[in-house]
This record gives structure tokens, sequence and C-alpha cells, in this order.
């Protein structure tokens, strides 16, 4: 199936591109709405700083069409900073506004643990999650990020713990997201990917 | 649930092969960086990092298609660097297929280089490399691959990256790197004490245990090596297991 991966211009494709295609999927980048009201199934991928992220996505006048699509229930996959895209708004640029379909707050990480949270770390299972499907439960994933969703209902189906638990998996309606790296997670990571094509499909 | 140790070998590269020097001197051909690559990939690497050792201008493009050429085989973090000056040479290594960028001197002589990438990039992106010698005056900052003091001290140093947006430090010490004569604890330790990010030691590894000191003593977050793995002296599978053995988290790749 052909997945549209969201370039707002600061993002890096080329390994969540090459990890999708490696499992047999097509792969288009997406630059205007246009191609957003056609897609089947979205990722979007996310690294750097939340006001690049909406300022990229508004300046390449794709956040309505975004928006829509995500209401409309189309399948997507948000990574790290396209996780935390889906909240309200983020401690990391308070004046700016998420896409708000899951409405909380992203927060910053607490100054008592390492900041950024960069590692290989474990997820604590909430519910029964079809990203995580026939994954050890004691299996790492790759996290580089120095803001987080704290974990909550009805979105979070796997939370980590790193100064609070947060948001690791976020499973709600057509909304799919993980807080780490799948695409530099290993085999685990490429199983969160497989699984998510799967769903989509 | 626990945030593991990491494991992190690293490439010196010299003209699109992997080379390995003894106190920052004398290379020694270690084989191509793809096959290296694939090879901890598959042995349970956490991390790979690639350093353009020779960093001149005429090398630039051998190293970007190194980089390249070297994330097609990876599905682990990936981070280069080597030579990095301005905002744009982090840019390209980025888009080459790196995740994260190394600064070193270039970092020291324009401290604003961390700022920038930090910026555009995220903290999350940008590794402080310090390349730290044991002097009269303390640890000091050695820059040029070694060769040259900065007069700056490594903690006070490695304090300045973090509040300007490093996001790890890749901690050398110049006194035993290609020594095998095991990390430099007490620098790891000072140094890990002095930041919130995390901290990969680096230099002087040789046996096993010389990883479980530097997690242990030195707390490090991360530790790195290169000719160990490199002539298949020690597997990174074989270590991990070790380290899970001892009580340290690891990954252990199944």
């Amino acid at each position: 199936m052909k997945l549209s991966i969201i370039d707002y211009g600061a993002g890096n494709l080329p390994s969540v591109e090459r990890a999708l295609r490696s499992l047999g999927a097509e792969t288009e980048c997406v630059t205007v709405p246009e191609q957003i009201a056609a897609a089947r199934a979205l990722i979007l991928p996310g690294v750097g700083h939340f006001s690049a992220f909406v300022s990229g996505l508004r300046q390449r006048n794709l956040t309505s069409a975004l928006r829509q699509a995500l209401s409309s229930r189309i399948p997507v996959l948000g990574i790290c900073l396209g996780l935390q895209a889906l909240f309200a708004s983020s401690a990391e640029a308070p004046g700016e506004s998420g896409l708000d379909l899951i409405h909380d707050k992203v927060q910053a990480l607490p100054t008592n643990v390492k900041s950024p949270h960069i590692g290989w770390n474990q997820l604590r299972r909430v519910r029964k999650s079809i990203l995580l499907r026939e994954i050890p439960d004691d299996a790492y994933f790759y996290f580089a990020h120095s803001y987080a969703a704290a974990a909550g209902e009805p979105h979070t189906s796997a939370a980590c713990d790193h100064g609070f638990p947060f948001a690791a998996v976020v499973e709600q309606d057509n909304l799919m997201a993980v807080q780490f790296h799948p695409e530099k997670s290993g085999e685990a990571g490429g199983r969160v990917l497989r699984n998510f094509l799967e769903w989509a499909q | 649930m626990t945030l593991a140790r990491r494991i992190i070998p690293c490439l010196d590269v010299d003209a699109g092969r992997v080379v390995k020097g003894v106190e920052f001197a004398g290379l020694r051909d270690m084989g191509d960086p793809e096959e290296l690559a694939a090879r901890y990939n598959g042995e349970g690497a956490d991390e790979l990092i690639l350093l353009d050792i020779t960093a001149s201008r005429d090398g630039r493009a051998t190293f970007l298609e190194t980089v390249g050429r070297v994330a097609q085989q990876l599905n682990i973090p990936f981070t280069a660097g080597g030579g990095i000056r301005r905002l744009e040479d982090g840019h390209a290594v980025l888009r080459a297929g790196a995740e994260k960028v190394t600064v070193n001197t270039a970092a020291v002589e324009r401290p604003d280089l961390i700022s920038e990438l930090a910026a555009q990039f995220g903290s999350q992106a940008v590794v402080l490399s310090m390349d730290v010698k044991k002097t009269s005056a303390g640890w000091e900052v050695f820059i040029r691959g070694g060769a040259e003091s900065s007069g700056r001290d490594a903690a006070a140093w490695a304090r300045e990256g973090v509040a300007r947006g490093a996001g790890e430090i890749l901690l050398t010490s110049i006194d035993r790197d290609g020594t095998c004569s095991g990390f430099d604890c007490g620098l790891t330790a000072a140094i890990a004490a002095q930041v919130s990010v995390p901290v990969i030691a680096s230099g002087g590894a040789k046996t096993f245990e010389d990883f479980l000191t530097v997690f242990d003593q030195g707390q490090a977050d991360a530790a790195l090596a290169a000719s160990i793995f490199h002539t298949a002296e020690h597997s990174i599978g074989a270590l991990k297991q070790y380290l899970a053995g001892r009580g340290v988290p690891v990954r252990l790749s199944r």
C-alpha cells in the first residue's frame, strides 16, 4: 500500500522512508494539501523543535488539510514530534497550537532526570495494543526527546517512565503514534511499522 | 523498565576506509565502513558513530557519500561528524542519513555553532565531542585531533556546551585512546556529575571489565569503542551478555 509521508521541511525523512520501503510499502513525500486529501494512510514523522514543526506545516499550507484528513479517520502514524503534534500544545513552544486531535498538553521532562531522554527504553503496556502486537513485553525502543505527553486515558496504550509516566504509544481511533523512533529501534521497531501497515490496509 | 546503557562502536574513516590510530597518531586500515556497520547492526550495537578524521575540504564529498552508504545498513541510531564547522555542514551530514551530528574543534572556536545546530535540529541531534587530556592545569580540552590545547577546562566546557543545546557529550580521554588500558572513569564520572545530558565514554577500552567499570564507577550512559570491535577481538553480543549477567541494564538482541 502507499503511505504518504508529511514533509514539513525539517524532519528526517530518509530513514523513515527506507524502513517502510524495506517492508514492501510504497511511499510518497507530501508537500502540498492536495496530496493529503488523496492519501490513504499518513505518516507524520518529526524531529527537532515543536514550533518548527507547526510553522513548517503552516508555511506549506498543510495544517487544515491534515486536521481534516485525521478527523475523517484516515489512518495516521505519528513518530516522535509527530506524536506530540497531535496534542493541543507543547511547553516547548508556548504560543503555538498543535493539531489538537488529543486535547492534552505536551510537557518538558522534569529536571531530576537526564534530558534529553536519549537511548533505549522499555514500555509498560496499559492495554491491548495494535502497534505492539507480537512484540515481547521487555523489548527496547530508541527514544530521543526532551518533551512528552503524560500517559492518559483514552489515548495511551503503552507508557514509558522518565521523570513521569508518559505516552509512548498512542492509539485512539485512527490516530496511532509513538514517542520512540521505530525506524531506529532495530527489529522491534520494524515490527511496529509492520503492525501499522497491516492495520492500515 | 530501565533506560539501557548503550554500547556504541565507532568508525573513524579516512578516504572511505575505516582506520584506527594509537593516541591520535599512526593510522592503520581496519576495513570497509559499510561491512563493519552491517556487522555491528546485526550484533546488537545500540548506535553507530562515524567520524571523518581527515576532515579536509576536498574529502568532504567522499565522507558524505560514506555517511549515505552506512545509513543504508542501519536500523539503529546513527551519529556522524568530523570537520563540522558551519550549520550547513551539519545539515549535509543529517541529509545524508545520520540522525545526529557531532561537533568538536569548530565548536570550541565558535561556541555559537552548538546553539545554531540545536536551534535548527533540536538538542537530541547535537553531540558535543570533547577530547580531554590531563595537564598540570587539570582536565583540559584539546582540539585539532588532540594536537592543540584549547586552554578550556573540560567540566566548564561541558556545562557551556549543554547550556548551548548539546544533547549528549562524547567524552574521549586522549591519554587512554588506543592504549587499551581501560576507560578513564575518574574523568567520565567528573563530567557526568556536571551535566544533565547523557555522557558517552570513549578511549581505552580493552576488556569486558573495562565496560562494566565505566558504567559502574564512571557513571557513563554509553560506552564507545573502535579497535576491539573491528578486529573481532570482542563481539558486541558477547559483551552485552557479560554486562547483563552483572546487573547492567542492556538491550539484548534476540
